[in-house]
């Protein structure tokens, strides 16, 4: 089996089972926390249907849930990376309604009744790439990558929106993700400016 | 100090009606938190450095989105969103200023969720106040920023008073040029306070940035038609053009008739605790025919009146070429 598959599947099952959740400190007391004060009155109920990526699912949320955790942790989705988780670099970014939001900076409980799209959700149902997937692997716009699936997501965002952006437009909308390799932006928004307005083009 | 991942426990309620909300707002008080985007919220949650009960996600309450035309003006909900703001075809019409502002505010991702409500009420953004150290604004009795080892290079050159925290929000600024009125809401009834008395300074409110009281609600601003279609400018100056609050940043109307300056707003972000409104070059510009004659004469009184900070003085030639910039149109 290819490695990278089975030991993404192990972390998934771990997360699944609890046992990594258990043995981080913030993500325990967090939801010891949540059960404690549950179904006081007329808050939110945790049980809340999620639309991600066109699959909906009945999900236990607590009230100060972040979409990014929920995706990461509960969802086993972890191709929305968490950088800063203090809407300050972009990696976490997703598409909510097709508008690019930062998950990190989002309750998971405001989006119910929403569609939600990450990362995940782009390629196709046959897995053949996104055109954007594709037009970065062409640009060689990622490095490290850690930035990419924001990236792609606020392009994406951005072309659902304005489907021929100019380049202004394009740097505008790509300015909320950062690029830690190399000066900041520099490749990330070279490559993916340079796609998208290829795209758009 | 820490810094978690996760937030704390805390309640969350999402009204569906504005009457839910204020008695929930009522009901929790000082334990409450009003959620607008929440872009100014989860840090101090996540930081520890704020521990309300409950959260009041105003989000669900329809009738407090969106942009309407009144009798004199606009009136634009307190959940509108800066994106929507920035998109808006009437404010980009006649209050462009206001769509000038939102658009500079922090990142695209923080604009579409941020709101206009929460823009204006943000907190102070002193790292030593959201670090939850004890200072003056958190009920404590000392200022770090201005202490001889303080570094206040982004902090106030007016009106201090023990804090030196300026105000951070983009918006306001054109609010108080554009004459705005807030209109607050608890289940006492409404209170419509003008956009120049609704920021407070630490003289008067240390603990708190605006006049609103706990148990109440921003529920829309009102922008008059007074100003619309005038002359504006607005101007930010911030270490990026990206997330960073504004160093200094100038937000300006001027009505002009054959050439000459009938009547004008100026109003300066970044160098206050509150957005700081130069009453004086108003009045010197009145008469005047707009130019870089006019800009030069008055560009120098722009930090009349200053104390600038150990770190800071370097506001006061930023904030004169802002208005200089203004001026020359
Ligand atoms: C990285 C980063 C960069 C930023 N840069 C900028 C910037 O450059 N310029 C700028 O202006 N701001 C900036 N901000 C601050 C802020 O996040 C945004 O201004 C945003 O608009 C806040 O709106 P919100 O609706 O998300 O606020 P929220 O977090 O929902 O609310 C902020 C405060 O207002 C209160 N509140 C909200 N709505 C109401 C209401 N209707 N009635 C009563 N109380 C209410 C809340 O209780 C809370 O105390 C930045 C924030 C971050 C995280
Ligand atoms: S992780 Fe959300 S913006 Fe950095
Ligand atoms: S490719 Fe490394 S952070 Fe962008």
């Amino acid at each position: 089996m290819n490695p990278i598959l089975s030991r993404r599947r192990f972390i998934k099952a771990v997360i699944a089972s609890g046992a990594a959740a258990a043995t981080h400190s913030g993500i325990s007391s967090a939801v010891a926390g949540g059960q404690e004060t549950a179904g006081e009155k007329g808050a939110v109920e945790r049980l809340m249907s999620l639309t991600i990526n066109g699959r909906t699912r009945r999900v236990d949320i607590l009230p100060q849930e972040t979409l990014a955790f929920t995706l990461r942790y509960k969802l086993g989705l972890t191709g929305t990376k968490i950088g800063c988780n203090r809407g300050e670099c972009g990696a976490c970014t997703v598409l909510i309604d097709d508008i690019p939001n930062y998950s990190c900076s989002t309750l998971t409980h405001s989006v119910r009744e929403r569609s939600v799209l990450t990362v995940e959700g782009l390629q196709g149902e046959d897995g053949s790439l996104h055109p954007v997937q594709q037009a970065f692997i062409d640009e060689l716009a990622p490095q490290c990558g850690f930035c990419t699936p924001g990236q792609l997501m606020a392009a994406v965002g951005l072309l659902k929106d304005n489907p021929h952006p100019s380049r202004e437009e394009a740097r505008q909308a790509m300015s909320g993700n950062l690029c830690r390799c190399g000066a900041p932006m520099a490749w990330c928004l070279r490559g993916s400016t340079r796609v998208l307005w290829r795209m758009g083009a | 100090m820490a810094s978690y991942d996760v937030m704390p426990d805390v309640q969350l309620y999402q009204p569906a009606n504005i009457d839910d909300a204020l008695n929930l707002a009522d009901r929790f008080g000082r334990d409450g938190w009003i959620l607008g985007g929440g872009q100014d919220t989860y840090g101090w949650l996540k930081d520890r450095a704020k521990h309300p009960k409950a959260m009041i996600d105003l989000n669900g309450i329809e009738t407090l989105s969106g942009v309407r035309q009144t009798d004199n003006g606009i009136e634009i909900g307190a959940t509108t969103t800066l994106r929507e703001i920035v998109r808006n075809k009437t404010i980009n019409a006649d209050y462009q200023l206001l769509a000038l502002a939102a658009g500079h505010v922090a990142s695209p991702q923080i604009r579409n969720a941020g709101t206009l409500g929460g823009n204006l009420l943000q907190d102070a953004r002193c790292w030593y106040y959201r670090r939850g150290l004890a200072c003056y604004r958190a009920g404590g009795n000392i200022c770090y920023a201005d202490s001889p080892e303080g570094m206040n290079r982004e902090h106030c050159v007016f009106g201090a008073s023990r804090c030196v925290a300026v105000s951070p929000s983009d918006t306001g600024t054109a609010m108080v040029a554009l004459d705005a009125t807030m209109v607050v809401q608890s289940i006492d009834g409404e209170r419509l306070i003008p956009a120049g008395s609704f920021f407070k300074g630490p003289n008067t409110h240390i603990t708190q940035m605006t006049a609103l009281r706990p148990g109440e609600v921003l529920t829309a601003v009102r922008i008059p038609s007074a100003w619309a279609g005038s002359r504006f400018y607005f101007e930010k100056v911030a270490d990026r053009n990206v997330w960073d609050f504004a160093l200094v940043s100038i937000a300006s109307a001027m009505r002009i008739e054959d050439g000459i300056i009938k009547d004008s707003r100026i109003v300066c972000g970044g160098v206050a605790c509150t957005p700081h409104r130069l009453h004086h070059v108003e009045k010197a510009l009145a008469g005047k025919s707009p130019g870089a004659e006019t800009a030069d004469l008055l560009a120098p009184l722009a930090s009349e009146g200053s104390r600038p900070l150990n770190y800071n003085h370097f506001k006061l030639p930023l904030l004169e070429n802002l208005l200089r910039r203004a001026l020359r149109g």
